[in-house]
This record gives C-alpha cells, structure tokens and sequence, in this order.
C-alpha cells in the first residue's frame, strides 16, 4: 500500500502539494507514481523565476522504463527546484515526500489550493487505478 | 488473456511487476530494476524466459533445410552442443526473426527463438519444409531460467543432476549440454557468463526456488533489457524487423558470405543493399549532455537529422545514457540527440558498451 500523507493536497496526475504557509507551496510526485515509474535516472527541474500555468509540463521525471512530465497543479511562478535532484534523482523513489521534492511555487491565488484534491480523494484515485 | 509460463505464480509471490510483453504476462522488476542489474554484473542474477520458444529440428534433410533458412551457416556446427547466432531472413531481406541455433548430434537442432514471433517463425519454417525429409517440433512442454553472472555457473553447478553436471560445467562459451530432460547452454543475453537452462515445464519452479535459495537474484526484462544494451545485443522489433535487415543493424557478422554457393533466403536481397545509398551504419552512442536516450529519437549532425534510435535507455554501469542508432554513413562522432525539442550532444562509440563486468569505451 502507498503512503498518502494526510497534510497534503493531490492532483490526479500524481503530484503532491504542501502548503509551506508563507505563500508558496512545494511539489512532488506521490509514492504511488515513483513506485509506478520504477527506478528514477534523471530528473529535469523547472528553471527559477519560470511562470506557469496550472496544470502546465514543467518539469520531467525519466526512470529506467520512460520519461513523464510533472505538471504545475497551480498557476504562479518557480521560486526554487531541487538541485539535490540533478546529481540524485534517486530522492525520488528513496523520500518523494521530503528529500525528493522537486519545485517550489508561489501561486498566484494560494485560495485555489483548496480546489485540489485531498488525501482521502486522491487515494481513491489510486484505488481506482489499480 | 495473456499467456503465463510455468513459474508465474513464483513471481507474483516474490511481488514482481507484472507487464505484458509478446502476449505473455511476465515480471518487469521485483522491486529495483537497477539492482537487479548490478547482480548479474557483480553476482549471479536469473530471468524466466519460458516464454521464448524451443524448436527442434530433426531429420535427414535437417542441415540442408537450414543452410537455406538462416543467414548465418548451420555448417559451421560440427561439434555436438556448439551454437550460432543467426538471422532468418525474408527473400526481401529483412529479419523474420533472429535465434540461436544448438547443434545436439547429427540431424538434430534446436533452434530458440522470440516469444512474439514464435508462431509466425513455426509456419514460416513450415512453409520451407515443404518436401524435405524434416521434423519441426514446436517444444511449448520445456520452461527456460537463464541465470548470468560471474558466479552463475558455479551457483548453478551444485542444483544440476548428477549425470549432468561435469558436462555441463566442461561446456566451453556458446556450448550446450543435456541429459534426457535438461539442456544447460553457457549462453545469454547481458554480456556475463552463465548457463540457459531448459527444463520441463513441471521441473521449472523447484529449479527457481533453488536458485533464489543459492542466492541467484530474479531479475526482470527490464534488467534484461539494459542489461543486452550494454553488452551491445540487438533486440527483435526494436533494432530490426521484417523491413530492416542485418546490414543496417549491425549484423553483418552473423551472415556467412562463404561458401558463395549456398543459396539462403535473402542472400540477392543482401547483395543488392551492401552498396545501396540508402544502407545505414548501426552505431553505439553514448550521451555526453543530460538526459536520457529514448527509441525513436532523432540523430542530428550539421543542423539536420540523420538518423535514429533504436534502442536506448540508461545504463547502471556506466551511470549514463547509452542507445544504439541507425544513422547516415559519414555521421561525425561528436552528434546530438533531440530529447524534446532540444539538441543534447552525445558522442558515436562501438558497442559493446559492457561486457564480462568491464566497461569497454572511453568515458
């Protein structure tokens, strides 16, 4: 079974949302997707200062079987991506929740957090998946 | 519904995911693709490939009927358990499907080939009995575990029947041994030693399960497939097919020019594409900017495409991105590769990228 914390907010592609509660949030992909992907070998983050739309590829994750583009869950701007990842993509499998992280965001509308799905809605996501 | 080979239930037991793949449900990892890879380089690893098919091939007119079918001369086999690479080509001269044949004994062969092409290469095999005095014995009763690494055969040894076991471990590289169930050949598919053993199918899970308890690793076809990259192997349907022959795939080692007499499907085909403008060179790249190697990307050189990737992936031994390509004669070494619209430089190099543990080209 995979870990769906129950602070997070969901989207249905698989990214995972935290409202870091200074205006900006921070996202990832879930347990469930980087058990999906297999094994992480690259990961290309978001450039700093980047503006983008919700639900917009910004980032890309590759495992050894295929590549798979991240989507913003909200619209704002790139504040800062997970350098860590360029040289350990493997964060991803190993801590998606913390070391893992990929980009962080300041939204243009922090209310429409709220839209997104929460955990109890995205595991049934997953259940319904499998 | 997909096919099932004899140890499935010992991969969903060991919580393998399970993938379709040439109309078979089999295991794409068992949790790490990587570290299954790592075992074959480093230990002992094993794959169930039951899913590839044997084919006996009996009888008077056996070695005639397969110097006209394979690119590559069964001649050549004149000592008993030797193998050969071969391709089996269409009269257009693409590769119906590529195999390797063992010689068991005078008018005696067995061919193994591709789970997805099996049925089509039988009735193509059939088509050019026709009139000859030969069996083709489709053999779907035998379950098949390669188990590779460098310390496969001595891992193996102990499990192997008593009357089996000094001929089979005497066996030199491309040779097979066998009793009356059991065919052991220190063959493989990822560049290391190591033994295909078939067995009969009610045989298949005991071997597993005493394999798994000599500490051989189960790995699967995704570790199989990065595994052949490296050691620079062509896979069917992905670096050739029925419209892409061996000259541009990098296999004109496997076709036997010689004697100039014998007559096999696709020789006039082949002849005619040595010279052809529109042959290609089937090369190694290794990427050098960031990125990962995907089929069907785009080789570029001089600001235009000349050609593509068959296969490509990452390599957990080098820790970089490896693919092979087919691309214009002439490409210069230092190229690029289109990963989503962008030109990421990569660099031509011969394969083998890996072989027996050693990696093979410069960094």
């Amino acid at each position: 079974m995979s870990d769906v914390p129950a602070d997070l907010r969901y989207t249905k592609s698989h990214e995972w949302i935290r409202d870091n509660a200074d205006g900006t949030v921070t996202v990832g992909i879930t347990d469930h997707a980087q058990e999906a992907l297999g094994d992480i070998v690259f990961v290309e983050i978001p450039d700093q200062g980047r503006e983008v739309d919700a639900e917009e590829a910004c980032a890309v994750v590759e495992s050894v079987k295929a590549a798979s583009d991240i989507y913003s869950p909200l619209a704002g701007e790139v504040i800062e991506s997970n350098a860590l990842l360029n040289d350990s993509p493997e964060a991803i499998n190993n801590s998606p929740y913390d070391e893992g992280w990929i980009f962080r965001l300041a939204p243009n509308d922090m209310a429409a957090l709220s839209g997104l799905l929460d955990a109890a809605a995205y595991q049934q996501v997953v259940e319904d998946e499998t | 519904m997909a096919l099932r080979t004899p140890l499935f239930s010992e991969h969903e037991r060991l919580g393998a995911r399970i993938v379709p793949f040439g109309g078979w449900d089999m295991p794409l990892h068992y949790g790490s693709q990587i570290e299954e890879h790592h075992a074959v380089r480093r230990a002992a690893g094993m794959f169930d490939v039951s899913h590839m098919r044997p084919v006996d091939i009996e009888g008077p007119d056996a070695l005639p009927f397969l110097r006209r079918l394979l690119a590559n001369d069964a001649a050549k086999l004149t000592a008993p358990g030797k193998a050969l690479y071969a391709c089996m080509l269409n009269p257009q001269g693409g590769v119906i499907d590529d195999l390797i044949l063992y010689f068991r004994g005078p008018e005696r062969y067995r061919a193994v080939v591709n789970a997805g092409t099996a049925d089509k290469d039988i009735a193509w095999m059939q088509a050019q009995a026709e009139g000859r005095q030969l069996n083709i014995q489709s053999r779907d009763d035998l379950a098949m575990i390669a188990v590779q690494g460098p310390d496969a055969r001595a891992r193996v040894e102990p499990l192997l029947p008593d009357g089996l076991r000094a001929s089979a471990m005497q066996a030199g590289p491309f040779f097979a041994a066998e009793d009356a169930h059991w065919f052991v050949g220190r063959t493989g598919y990822t560049g290391e030693d190591g033994f295909e053993i078939m067995v009969p199918s009610a045989d298949a899970a005991a071997l597993w399960r005493s394999l798994v308890a000599a500490d051989v690793r189960p790995c699967g076809l995704g570790a199989r497939d990065t595994l052949r990259l490296e050691a620079g192997m062509n896979l069917y349907g992905q670096d050739m097919d029925e419209t892409v022959g061996p000259l541009d795939a990098g296999l004109g080692w496997t076709i036997a020019r010689e004697p100039q007499e014998r007559d096999f499907i696709g020789r006039e085909a082949l002849t005619a594409r040595r010279d052809h403008p529109d042959r290609r060179d089937f090369v190694g790249l290794l990427l050098t900017g960031r990125g990962v190697l995907r089929p069907h990307q785009s080789v570029l050189a001089d600001g235009r495409v000349v050609g593509e990737v068959t296969s490509g992936g990452f390599s957990p031994t080098l820790e970089r991105s490896i693919a092979f390509a087919r691309v214009e004669p002439g490409t210069p070494a230092e190229c690029a590769v289109d990963i989503r619209g962008k030109p990421v430089s990569a660099r031509i190099v011969k394969p083998p990228f890996v072989r027996q543990g050693r990696i093979c080209i410069d960094l």
